[in-house]
């Protein structure tokens, strides 16, 4: 198999940077306004979801290149990656109990929630979609995972600084979260063309 | 047809093995957890408060499952929930629930104390602390922005003029306002608490008179006169032995500053 290191940064870098999927693409905005209200438990959040999503990408991307697509299973897609996703949470769920269970304790709550986390399924959807290899699959999992760990832990700060202000009464809470959500996401913006032109 | 019949059949077949895979698993990982654990966790009030010393109620709940710790500990279940757990670990309530509360060593409200600024920056005690110490002349005392108040499970503090009170009746004595309060003006003291001196002012007594109407100047005078010998003055503030103090309450009544207060 010939690698194209070229291409596999770009695909990184992307799926990190300019389709970040929380703050450009909007998915799995829950986790990421429910559990980034101190560092520790949005950095294990991120860490969890990196690891689901790249499980995913390896499971999902045979499933769907040698099973789906031969026997023409195409739009079964969106129910057997849910089911797939559904079943490795688990997996992931009861070894982590078995064998780290410091780090299941940390992570306990926020475990289950990835089953049904969009950004997951998204990304072995946009797998699929973008007729990846598997290396680049895996490659564009590991930058979505990292991706949605950058925005949480920015996000985090963000949050920190405006727990400690004193907003109007009005802005107070939820709305002041969202608005700060709004315009990281616009910062990330700025990133537009910057992959295209980094490698020229 | 056929077609549907082939997603039928491959669908489930990706099922039942998932299913399979979760069940093996489950059980080849099947980790022993104790039954009490759980009966233990609704019995607790579940605050996570961390009076006990644990991080949450899971973890005291652990540790009394085990049989590693007293069933005391839980100070916001009170008498209620210590009987629960002894009955369901079948151990005998003999050595009683210990419980304490907060107390707010601090007098110096709006009338008594000297400000030396009018502060107008975020109105916690946290940020008002970082500059010059707070608005009062007094850097010892209670700050008055109620950081502590905010934080308090049971809703047993309340500001008056500036200055924390504690409700005794409803303090569960669970500490958690004792992190959270930038001075160190609160302490937790094991009930009953009789007497108790409301300053923490370190200072020579002259500069304390300048400062506040309400503070140990230390004069010495409730030292003589506790019959039980339990007040001592160090570095200038007095300072209650709640092992030896019975509770008489003469320094409450002969305190020249009535900084010293009976309950």
């Amino acid at each position: 198999m010939e690698f194209d290191f070229k291409s596999l940064v770009i695909i990184m870098m992307s799926a990190v940077l300019v389709n970040n999927y929380v703050l450009r693409q909007f998915l799995g905005v829950c986790p990421f306004l429910g559990v980034s209200k101190d560092l520790k438990s949005s950095a294990g959040m991120g860490l969890s979801v990196l690891f689901v999503m790249i499980m995913a990408a390896a499971a999902t991307w045979p499933i769907q290149v040698y099973l789906l697509t031969p026997n023409g299973l195409g739009f079964m897609q969106t129910v057997v990656f849910i089911l797939i996703i559904a079943t490795l949470v688990q997996l992931v769920e009861v070894v982590l109990r078995k064998f780290l269970p410091a780090i299941f304790a940390s992570l306990g709550i926020y475990l289950p929630l990835m089953t049904t986390n969009c950004a997951v399924f998204a990304v072995t959807i946009s797998n699929i979609n973008n007729e990846y290899t598997f290396i680049e699959a895996l490659v564009s999992a590991v930058g979505a995972g990292l991706g949605f760990l950058l925005a949480m832990v920015i996000f985090t700060g963000v949050r920190e600084q405006t727990a400690a202000a004193d907003p109007p009464e009005a802005f107070k809470g939820i709305p002041i979260t969202l608005i700060s959500a709004a315009i990281l996401s616009l910062a990330f913006f700025a990133f537009e063309g910057v992959i295209e032109n980094l490698f020229k | 047809m056929e077609i549907i019949i082939t997603a039928i059949i491959v669908t489930g077949v990706i099922g039942l093995i998932s299913a399979a895979m979760i069940t093996i698993a489950t059980k080849l990982m099947f980790v022993k957890v104790d039954p009490r654990v759980e009966k233990l966790m609704s019995i607790l009030p579940g605050a996570n408060c961390g009076a006990c010393g644990f991080s949450g109620c899971e973890g005291y709940a652990n540790a009394l499952a085990k049989g590693e710790v007293a069933a005391n500990l839980c100070p916001p279940g009170g008498n209620d929930t210590y009987e629960k757990i002894n009955e369901l670990l079948g151990l005998d309530a003999g050595e009683g629930l210990v419980s304490k509360t907060a107390i707010i060593h601090c007098m110096g409200d709006t009338d008594t104390m000297k400000s030396k600024m009018i502060y107008n920056g975020i109105s916690t005690c946290f940020a008002a602390k970082q500059l010059y110490g707070g608005q009062g002349s007094c850097s010892f005392g209670c700050l008055g922005f109620g950081d502590c108040v905010k934080i308090c499970p049971s809703h047993a503090i309340c500001i008056t003029k500036d200055i924390a009170h504690v409700d005794i009746r409803r303090c569960s004595g669970c500490e958690v306002c004792l992190k959270v309060c930038p001075t160190g003006v609160i302490s937790v003291e094991k009930m009953p608490v009789h007497v108790a001196i409301l300053c923490r002012n370190t200072e020579k007594g002259a500069i304390v008179k300048d400062k506040c109407g309400r503070g140990c100047i230390s004069c010495m005078k409730c030292v003589r006169e506790c019959h039980a010998g339990a007040i001592a003055v160090n570095e200038s503030l007095a300072v209650i032995d709640y092992t030896k103090c019975d509770g008489c309450g003469h320094c409450a009544e002969i305190c020249i500053k009535k900084c010293i207060v009976a309950y």
